[in-house]
């Protein structure tokens, strides 16, 4: 087809009285993807809701976590069930503790707990997997099979051993989980690192003579938080699972500090006299946590990596 | 094939020697000794002590030894605590017993993982597709010790069906709960893996030729679109197994079932180190034995993948 000179003018008339366009980064576009999922969406606010409750329930709570209400203790099962009158809007525990302040600070621990977990994950498994990805041939060969053989160790089992050791103390309790969550991280990220060695910018970058550090840091990191951000959402369930189970065990946290896994060990054990709450509150709070992430995370994978089914 | 299973089983044994090294070093940096009491022994008791157990050789040598014991008789040492029992006895006590439980449980989950995920992926979009999806996220929201509690508030407190607890050397009300909740989970994820490689396969170049030559469904399915979809899973199986026997750490202490996750966590309430040494290192070793058969079948199932 030919265009008559007239055409091209008013086109380059037009052209130059247009607006220039907003460009629409990856992200803007996975945000947009996210939201329209509904599951995804409602898990998010639902995330925002519990952190409220783990931030603000012991503040809500005319008692303290760890205070013991005379009036009531040794008698949990009659007087303890929840009401409004007493102050204890979730009932109380076996030792006659409020359960909502409990909850709440059991919420809290688990939370971080998943989160710094996950934060660990991040941090180590990318650098490591990167490295060893960009690097390649021996180095990354001896890397990937030092992660390999830590990965072969029963890990749960080393964690309480750790905890045993050393002390049952929150810095322990991060220090084991966070061993065990970057290593799978790094195998993810070593993939993705592969693959994005070969692109032409990675090329362009090394031909202009940036050194391998920065191009790790500036090119290849960026390019890898879509699939990271995903794995970590999906990681910090498991963090908080891996946490609770050490909690069920009595082997997490110390009294009075507890965690959800504890909360739902020691409803477990007294759910037989019937104070179903001390089950039912923690409960409730650890099965929305984990439904909210899961959903979250899904939505994020739609989100940021859409060849990912 | 020898080769490449010569070459997996020289990357086992290294890995195991290091556990059994880095465990060994774990258990010195502890702080305090096996018989660190809150009153404190006369120095002649604990030097005799000391010398009963080999403590007062060389830190290499204790090593040595220690490595030794396992690697040749498969010796992991007297217990700390109880003076009158090995390692070996503890384990051996409880281990048959975890065994059946576990044993049922991998394979309840396995096969009906797999026939889930195959009865969801041909029949997408059915009730069965909903059920296997529905299952497969409830399952990853309640982990082993928040399912032991509702089996137990459902099916001991309210219905009356099941005992709550105890083992009765297998007798089978005993073993249904602890079976449930240390497999469902994993039942679930193996079903949501199966599914979504059976729907891939099935959109695959010879799954369309079978069909064009007639053959009719379940043989397309049996013959040709199973295999292959298998292997996702396999690579599964391998920390599928390693969380189920973590897994019995909560059976035992939930359901009273005596296994060795009972020894465990009660030598970790105890500190003694030498039963939970011995324990660990047998779940390193069975975890080790399993990824290896497991790299086996997968190099069998599927003959492009080499190392």
């Amino acid at each position: 087809m030919i265009l008559s000179p007239i055409d091209m003018t008013a086109l380059a008339a037009r052209l130059a009285s247009l607006d220039e366009v907003a460009g629409r980064s990856l992200w803007a576009d996975a945000r947009a993807r996210f939201m329209r999922n509904r599951a995804a969406v409602g898990g998010l606010i639902a995330l925002v809701l519990i952190t409220l409750f783990a931030l603000t329930g012991e503040l809500i709570a005319p008692w303290s976590y760890e205070e013991i209400d005379w009036a009531v203790m040794g008698k949990a099962a009659e007087l303890g069930a929840p009401a409004m009158a007493n102050g204890h809007y979730f009932g109380v525990d076996d030792l006659g503790r409020d359960m909502l302040a409990r909850t709440a600070q059991g919420t809290r621990i688990s939370l971080l707990v998943g989160i710094i977990g996950a934060l660990i994950s991040v941090v180590v498994g990318t650098l490591y997997g990167a490295i060893a990805g960009y690097v390649g041939g021996r180095t990354d060969q001896i890397m990937m099979r030092i992660v390999d053989i830590l990965l072969a160790i029963p890990f749960m089992f080393v964690i309480i051993l750790l905890l045993v050791m050393f002390g049952r103390s929150l810095f322990m309790l991060f220090l084991g989980i966070g061993l065990l969550s970057w290593l799978s991280m790094a195998r993810i990220v070593r993939g993705q690192t592969l693959t994005l060695k070969g692109r032409e910018f990675i090329e362009a970058a090394r031909a202009s003579g940036v050194p391998a550090p920065i191009i790790i840091l500036r090119h290849i990191i960026p390019n890898l938080l879509g699939i990271v951000a995903v794995y970590a959402t999906l990681l910090i369930p498991e963090m908080i699972v891996t946490e609770s189970f050490i909690s069920f065990l009595g082997l997490g946290v110390q009294e009075p500090l507890t965690s959800l896994g504890r909360l739902i060990s020691e409803g477990a054990g007294t759910m037989r006299y019937g104070t179903i709450w001390q089950l039912a509150f923690p409960l409730f709070f650890f099965v929305a946590t984990m439904f909210a992430f899961f959903f979250v995370g899904d939505g994020l994978r739609d989100a940021l990596d859409p060849k990912d089914r | 094939m020898l080769s490449f299973i010569f070459k997996r089983v020289m990357v086992a044994i290294p890995t195991l020697l290091i556990l059994i090294i880095l465990s060994f070093l774990l258990m010195h940096a502890a702080p305090g000794g096996p018989f660190t009491q809150e009153k404190a022994l006369p120095p002649e008791v604990l030097a005799n002590l000391n010398a009963k157990y080999g403590l007062d050789q060389p830190l290499w040598r204790q090593m040595l030894s220690y490595v030794w014991g396992i690697v040749a008789h498969f010796d992991f040492g007297p217990s700390f605590i109880y003076k009158d029992r090995t390692v070996n006895e503890i384990i051996a006590q409880g281990f048959p017993v975890t065994l059946t439980y576990g044993a049922i449980g991998f394979v309840l989950a396995v096969v009906g993982g797999v026939g889930l995920g195959i009865a969801a992926a041909v029949y997408q979009n059915s009730a069965a597709d909903y059920l296997a999806v529905g299952i497969a996220i409830g399952a990853q929201v309640l982990p082993n010790f928040v399912l032991a509690p509702i089996l137990v508030l459902v099916f001991t407190l309210w219905l009356g069906w099941l005992p709550g607890g105890g083992w009765e050397g297998g007798a089978w009300p005993y073993v249904i709960m602890p079976v449930i909740a240390l497999g469902t989970s994993y039942m679930a994820s193996i079903a949501r893996i199966m599914r979504s490689s059976m729907l891939e396969v099935l959109t695959s170049n010879h799954i369309r030729t079978a069909r064009a030559k007639g053959l009719p469904e379940y043989k397309v399915i049996m013959r040709h679109a199973f295999k292959p979809a298998l292997v996702p899973v396999l690579s599964y199986l391998g920390p599928a197994f390693v969380a189920m026997i973590t897994g019995s750490v909560v059976v035992d202490m939930y359901f009273s079932t005596g296994g060795i996750g009972k020894a465990f966590v009660d030598s970790a309430l105890n500190r003694d180190y030498a039963v939970m040494m011995g324990v660990t290192l047998l779940v390193g070793f069975l975890t080790i034995l399993f990824n290896l058969i497991v790299d086996i079948l997968y190099a069998w199932i599927d003959p492009k993948i080499r190392y």
